[in-house]
C-alpha cells in the first residue's frame, strides 16, 4: 500500500534502498551522507534486507568495490559526500567507462576548503565530466522518487552507465517533510531484477573487464560512451512516464514552473528551486511575470531542450551553487549561456552564485533577483553579469 | 505555503531542541498538516548554542530556507538569553516561550523590549517533577503546541499518548511520567493565556 | 553479447567495437600473434633437455608447449623472443639466435 509518511531526505533514500534491495553496498561515512550506510546496515541487521553490505576503509575503496561487486553481476551502491565523491574520482571515471550500471547517492556538501560540512554543489559538479548521469533533487519526495528511477535508467540496454541521485545535504538530508512512500511490491515490480547479460561470475563465459585499450581503440571507446549518455536522456525519459503510471508524479530533463509567458526565469537546481518557486507565487500575485525552470538533469546536459525552453523570456538567471573558479561564471552559467548560443537563442543572462558552504539562499534574496533583472530589461542599465548573492560587501 | 506557520527554536548541543523539532513535526503530520522539522546545520557541539525550525502548513511547503521571522520562539535553555539574540525578526503579534522559573515580568527584561507575547514554563521542575530528570522538551513541546494552537489538547494529547506508546514499548515506567509533563506545561500556558485575555477584556 | 574477436582490429568502425571494449570471450589472447614482434629466437636444443620445466613457466607468453609432463619445442606464433627461458635453463639447451627464425 502506498503510504503517507515523514522522513528526512536521507531516510527517503535508505528507504528506497531497503524497497529495492540492491545486492552490494560497499560504503564509507562521511557527513551528511552517514545517515545513509547506517540506516543501510540497520535494515540489514534486523534481517529486512539481504544486501551484502561491505565496510571499506575509504570512499577510493568503496568506489572500487562497488565497480568490482557490479562487474561480477552483483546490483550495487555506494553513498558518499564532498571528500568522499573526490577520493572515489578516479573510479567514477572506470564506472562509467566499463559501462557498469551502479548507483551511487550522493548527499551535496562543498569541497574543502576552507573546510566545511554544509551544502554546496561543488562536489558534484566537480564529478560533472566523469560520464555519470547527474540527478538533482528538490526535496525527500524526489530524492526517494529518483532513486527509484535510477537503476531502470542505468540497467537499459542502450544507456549502461552509472547513476549520481544527488540532494542537497543537511537543507533536505536532515529535513523531516511529508512524503509519499510507495507500495513495496510496486517499487520491487518497477525497477525489476537484475539479469545482465554479461558479468564475471557467470562459469563458461569468461569476460574481461577493463581492457588496456591502445590509441587505436580508446577514442572510439570514449565516443561510444558519449552515446550512450545522450542516448540516456530519451531512456530517462521513458522511466520517468512510467513513474508516473505507478506514482502519478511527474518528472522530466527539468521542471518548468510558470515559465509559459515568463519574462524573466531562474534556472536553479536542488532544494534552493522551492525557494524561487515560492518567490515566483509571491511577485505573480504582484503581476510580475516570472518562472523558475528547475534542472532536474544535469548530465546528460539538455542543452537544446533548455534553449527551447528559454528562448520566450527576456533574460534568465542562471543559478549557481558552485564556483568553478574558471573567472567566468559557474559551471551552469558556462553550460547554459553555451546551450543558448548554440541554438541561437540571443536572450540576456547573468550568472548568480549563491549558497556556498551552507549559505542560506531565501525567498527574499529570489525576489530581489527578479527585480534586479526587470531593472535591468527597463532602465537598460547592465547588471554585473557573474555576481554573488548573500554576500558581506 | 502562504498561510501556516513559522517556529525556530533555540537550545544547547544535548538539550534536544532539535528532537523537539522533530516531534512537533511528528504530532503536526498526524494531523494531516504538511510539516517541516529541521536542525541548523552544522558540527553537533554540546552545549553550544542551537537552532532548529519547524513550518507547519495547511499547504504544501517549498521553501528551503531557515527562518528569520519566526511566529513564534521557543528558548529551551534561558541562559542563551544574554549571548543570542532570541527574538531577532520575532513578528509583533507572535509570541515567544521561555524554559526558566523566573516570571514573565522578569523575563521581558532581558528580551530587549521585545513587545509581543511572553510566555514562560518551568520545564525543568515539571520534568523533575515528572520523570525525575530534567528533560525538557515535553514539556517545552507541550508549550508550544498550546501557545500556537497547531492542534487543539485533545489531538495533541491523544497523539504523544500514540507516539510514547510506541517509542516507549520497552519501557511503558515512562509513559505516563512524559503525559503527565505534558498535561503541566500545557495547563501552565491555558492559565498564563486565560491571564491574558481577563487583562484585555479588562 | 560474446564478442568473436578474430573480427575486431584496428579498422573497426567504433559503433563495431563492444561496450565498454570489454571482451566477452575467454583466451582470445591466443588470437593475438605476438610471435611477429620477435627479433631474437630461441632455438631448443633436445639433445641437452634434461626435461627439468624450469622454463615452462617464467615464458611470459606461454609460448612452451607442456604435454603430459615434456616440453616441446617453441610456438613460435606467440613467442617473442625475450630469452628468459634462455637465462633460466641450467643445461644450455635453448641458445638465443640473433634474428627472426
Amino acid at each position: 500500500m502506498d503510504m503517507k509518511e515523514r522522513m528526512s531526505g536521507n531516510e527517503a533514500v535508505s528507504y528506497a534502498i531497503k524497497q529495492i534491495n540492491p545486492d552490494v553496498m560497499p560504503a564509507f561515512p562521511i557527513t551528511p551522507s552517514t545517515e545513509i550506510p547506517q540506516m543501510i546496515s540497520t535494515y540489514i541487521a534486523n534481517g529486512e534486507i539481504d544486501t551484502e553490505f561491505i565496510p571499506v576503509e575509504s570512499e577510493h575503496s568503496a568506489m572500487s568495490a562497488a565497480i568490482g561487486a557490479q562487474a561480477a553481476g552483483a546490483r550495487s551502491l555506494t553513498a558518499t559526500s564532498s571528500a568522499g565523491l573526490a577520493l572515489m574520482w578516479e573510479e567514477l571515471l572506470l564506472a562509467a567507462s566499463n559501462r557498469l550500471p551502479l548507483v551511487l547517492a550522493l548527499v551535496n556538501r562543498t569541497l574543502s576548503g576552507p573546510i566545511n560540512i554544509n551544502c554546496d554543489h561543488s562536489d558534484g559538479m566537480g564529478a560533472r565530466d566523469t560520464g555519470w548521469i547527474q540527478i538533482y533533487a528538490e526535496n525527500n519526495q524526489e530524492a526517494y522518487d529518483n532513486f527509484i528511477q535510477a537503476y531502470p535508467i542505468a540497467e537499459h540496454e542502450g544507456v549502461h552507465l552509472p547513476v549520481m541521485i544527488c540532494q542537497d545535504g543537511f537543507i533536505t538530508s536532515h529535513a523531516v517533510e511529508n512524503i509519499e512512500l510507495l507500495d513495496d511490491k510496486k517499487v520491487k515490480k518497477f525497477v525489476g531484477e537484475y539479469k545482465p547479460e554479461e558479468y564475471l561470475l557467470n562459469p563458461g563465459n569468461p569476460v574481461a573487464v577493463g581492457p588496456y585499450s591502445v590509441s587505436n581503440y580508446a577514442m572510439e571507446a570514449k565516443k561510444n560512451q558519449e552515446i550512450a549518455l545522450e542516448n540516456s536522456k530519451a531512456v530517462i525519459l521513458e522511466v520517468a512516464k512510467n513513474f508516473k503510471k505507478i506514482s502519478g508524479r511527474s518528472y522530466g530533463l527539468f521542471e518548468e514552473y510558470k515559465t509559459k509567458d515568463a519574462d524573466y526565469i531562474m534556472l536553479i537546481m536542488g532544494s534552493a528551486a522551492g525557494t524561487a518557486k515560492q518567490a515566483v507565487s509571491e511577485l505573480r500575485a504582484k503581476g510580475m511575470k516570472v518562472g523558475v525552470l528547475k534542472l532536474r538533469v544535469f548530465r546528460p546536459f539538455p542543452a537544446e531542450e533548455i534553449a527551447e525552453a528559454l528562448k520566450g523570456c527576456k533574460t534568465v538567471a542562471i543559478m549557481d551553487r558552485c564556483e568553478s573558479y574558471n573567472g567566468n561564471g559557474g559551471p551552469l552559467g558556462s553550460e547554459v549561456t553555451s546551450a543558448l548560443f548554440r541554438n541561437k537563442v540571443m536572450i540576456e543572462t547573468v550568472n548568480y552564485i549563491y549558497g556556498l558552504a551552507g549559505r542560506d539562499f531565501t525567498v527574499d534574496e529570489a525576489k530581489a533577483i527578479f527585480k534586479e533583472l526587470e531593472e535591468q530589461d527597463v532602465s537598460g542599465r547592465k547588471v554585473e553579469q557573474y555576481k554573488y548573492i548573500g554576500l558581506r560587501t | 505555503m502562504d498561510k501556516g506557520i513559522e517556529i525556530r527554536w533555540h537550545g544547547r548541543g544535548g538539550q534536544g531542541a532539535k528532537t523537539a523539532a522533530l516531534l512537533l513535526a511528528d504530532v503536526a503530520f498526524k494531523t494531516g498538516q504538511y510539516v517541516q522539522g529541521f536542525p541548523e546545520y552544522g558540527p553537533e557541539r554540546m552545549g553550544a548554542p542551537i537552532t532548529a525550525y519547524n513550518r507547519i502548513s495547511a499547504d504544501k511547503i517549498r521553501v528551503h530556507s531557515n527562518i528569520y521571522t519566526p511566529d513564534y520562539v521557543v528558548v529551551v535553555d534561558e541562559t542563551l538569553l544574554s549571548s543570542v539574540d532570541v527574538t531577532a525578526g520575532l513578528k509583533k503579534n507572535g509570541a515567544i516561550i521561555i524554559n526558566t522559573s523566573k516570571s514573565r515580568e522578569e523575563i521581558a527584561e532581558k528580551l530587549g523590549g521585545y513587545k509581543g507575547r511572553i510566555y514562560t514554563v518551568d520545564a525543568r521542575k515539571i520534568s523533575v517533577e515528572t520523570l525525575g530528570k530534567n528533560f525538557p522538551n515535553s514539556p517545552m513541546l507541550a508549550a508550544i503546541v498550546a501557545v500556537s494552537n497547531v492542534m487543539d489538547r485533545d489531538t495533541f494529547i491523544g497523539e504523544m499518548r500514540a507516539s510514547y506508546e510506541h517509542k516507549f514499548a520497552k519501557k511503558p515506567e515512562v509513559i505516563d511520567g512524559n503525559m503527565k509533563a505534558l498535561e503541566m506545561a500545557y495547563d501552565v500556558i491555558e492559565a498564563a493565556m486565560e491571564d491574558d485575555k481577563m487583562s484585555l477584556s479588562a | 553479447m560474446r564478442t568473436d574477436v578474430s573480427k575486431i582490429n584496428e579498422k573497426t568502425p567504433h559503433g563495431e567495437l563492444t561496450e565498454g571494449l570489454m571482451i566477452f570471450a575467454g583466451g582470445s589472447s591466443k588470437l593475438f600473434k605476438t610471435g611477429e614482434w620477435r627479433t631474437n629466437t630461441p632455438v631448443f636444443h633436445a639433445d641437452l633437455c634434461k626435461q627439468c620445466l624450469l622454463c615452462a613457466p617464467v615464458c611470459p607468453d606461454s609460448s612452451i608447449p607442456v604435454s603430459e609432463g615434456l616440453r616441446g619445442d617453441f610456438d613460435f606464433e606467440h613467442c617473442k623472443g625475450c630469452g628468459i627461458c634462455a637465462n633460466v635453463c641450467p643445461f644450455g639447451a635453448i641458445e638465443m639466435k640473433e634474428g627472426v627464425e
